[in-house]
């Protein structure tokens, strides 16, 4: 069997390059390979969403993306979201709706909702339930989560990121 | 996951030479969403992946009024919802393409992929049926055709030989007065496997009242997606009525032969057969009429 591939990507905005095998998907490089651990393994086979990470600017869950598929792509994870200045208005908002509890979900959720305020911060509420139906939380109820969602989306479209 | 050889071919025939050179052993890669789970699980073994998305033909999503819609066989589902000519074109389509799995899978996950999986349940396939879609395959020897009705053999298993690839499906023009409408039953909102799912389109004729054709395909509750000839043969020449809209009804109820599993018995999908397959005609009949 072949050895390992050499992929060039750019992840949070700086070129990174890495070594993996053929059978390691981008959730794995990212843990293992590049200690970007805030991408959480949940289901592994695409159903709960928190390995969500941006690929090209879509959403995807990097448990069902391979490792070297990331080759001239552009990838944004849970670790850039935040900026120096500070918290991105949803990782703010879900802190102060408490829309977390074990926060294994939190950061598939926070850049799923990015990613939907940024294109749509007018988005309502059914609009971002649909969006978020790919991630799944087992503490919360979503009702807090949802909240925090919202309350994000009225910052941003008053001057927020 | 076993280790295999990873392939990214860049043209058509790349990709046909690079599936040809391992046989069975092959395997296309287009938005993973099944094939890398399934690998993970031990269900599949290929020893190398091609991936085609970077071949300009599986990442085709184009529309003319002559030859209708050309759909590479890797162009994500968002793609083809957030194409307004394609939605406005293809809103049977449209409703299979927004209803697979979440936000994320959507952002990967193929049509063309929910073809070649060959899962019973495929959301994508009653459509591709109903609407009279064909498989563009390329293969050691060239190209060839396939009604998509005739592409899956058995759960899991398609009708490709060994070497070739799905490069596209291209769905007819729509005819005047023509819909279609896909509705699949779960028993929550979203990101769930149909239950059973049935995909209608009917052709109107000038006057908006009089049923031309029709076509109608079932999903889960046969070993593949289904196409129940019979049931669309039903309607041809009838008024579009309640009373015609049943007797395909229990056509199609007839042509399901569903298991009992974890998602439903097969009284329940029966059932549901003919629920879904009255609430699709009636949608694909309000879409003619407006079409």
């Amino acid at each position: 069997m072949p050895g390992k591939i050499h992929v060039q990507t750019k992840i949070n905005g700086e070129e990174t390059d890495f070594l993996c095998e053929a059978r390691q998907s981008l959730l794995e490089v990212l843990r293992d390979v590049l200690g970007f651990t805030g991408s959480k393994e949940g289901c592994n086979d695409g159903n709960c969403g928190a390995c969500t990470v941006e690929l090209n600017g879509r959403i995807v869950t990097s448990c069902l993306v391979l490792g070297v598929e990331a080759e001239g792509k552009e990838i944004t994870t849970i670790e850039g979201v935040a900026s120096a200045d500070g918290l991105h208005p949803v990782q703010q908002a879900f802190l102060e709706n408490a829309a977390l509890q074990c926060g294994i979900c939190t950061p598939g959720f926070i850049v799923a909702s990015k990613a939907l305020l940024e294109k749509e911060p007018d988005a309502d509420e059914g609009r971002i339930r649909h969006w978020l139906a790919g991630n799944l939380c087992r503490c919360t109820g979503y009702d807090k989560i949802i909240r925090a969602v919202m309350d994000a989306g009225e910052k941003m479209k008053t001057g927020g990121r | 996951m076993r280790d295999f050889e990873f392939k990214n071919a860049r043209t058509v025939d790349e990709a046909v030479s690079l599936m040809a050179e391992k046989g069975s052993q092959a395997r296309i890669l287009a938005g993973g969403t099944d094939v890398i789970v399934q690998m993970r699980v031990g269900r599949r073994t290929p020893e190398r992946l091609v991936d085609i998305k970077d071949v300009a033909e599986a990442n085709a999503l184009s529309h003319d009024s002559e030859r209708g819609l050309n759909l590479g066989a890797a162009t994500p589902c968002y793609r083809i919802y957030q194409d307004q000519t394609v939605s406005k074109t293809y809103p049977g389509l449209i409703d299979a393409a927004s209803m697979i799995g979440g936000i994320q899978i959507q952002g990967r996950a193929s049509i063309g992929g929910n073809l070649c999986n060959a899962a019973p349940s495929a959301d994508g396939i009653p459509p591709l049926i109903a609407l009279g879609a064909i498989c563009v395959i390329a293969g050691p020897n060239g190209t060839r055709e396939m009604p998509v009705e005739d592409m899956c053999t058995a759960p899991g298993q398609n009708a490709l030989q060994d070497g070739e690839v799905l490069v596209s499906i291209r769905i007819p023009p729509p005819q005047k007065n023509s819909g279609a409408h896909y509705l699949r039953f779960i028993p929550r909102n979203e990101m769930d496997i149909a239950v059973a799912g049935v995909g209608s389109s009917v052709v109107l004729d000038g006057d908006k009242k009089t049923i031309v054709s029709a076509r109608i395909a079932l999903a889960s509750v046969a070993p593949t997606p289904l196409y129940v000839r019979e049931a669309g043969e039903a309607l041809a020449g009838k008024e579009a009525s309640d009373g015609a809209i049943e007797q395909a009804a229990e056509a199609a109820m007839a042509a399901a032969r569903p298991i009992s599993d974890m998602r439903g018995t097969i009284p329940q999908r029966k059932h549901l057969v003919g629920v879904l397959t009255r609430r699709t005609l009636h949608g694909a009949i309000e879409r003619a009429k407006e079409a």
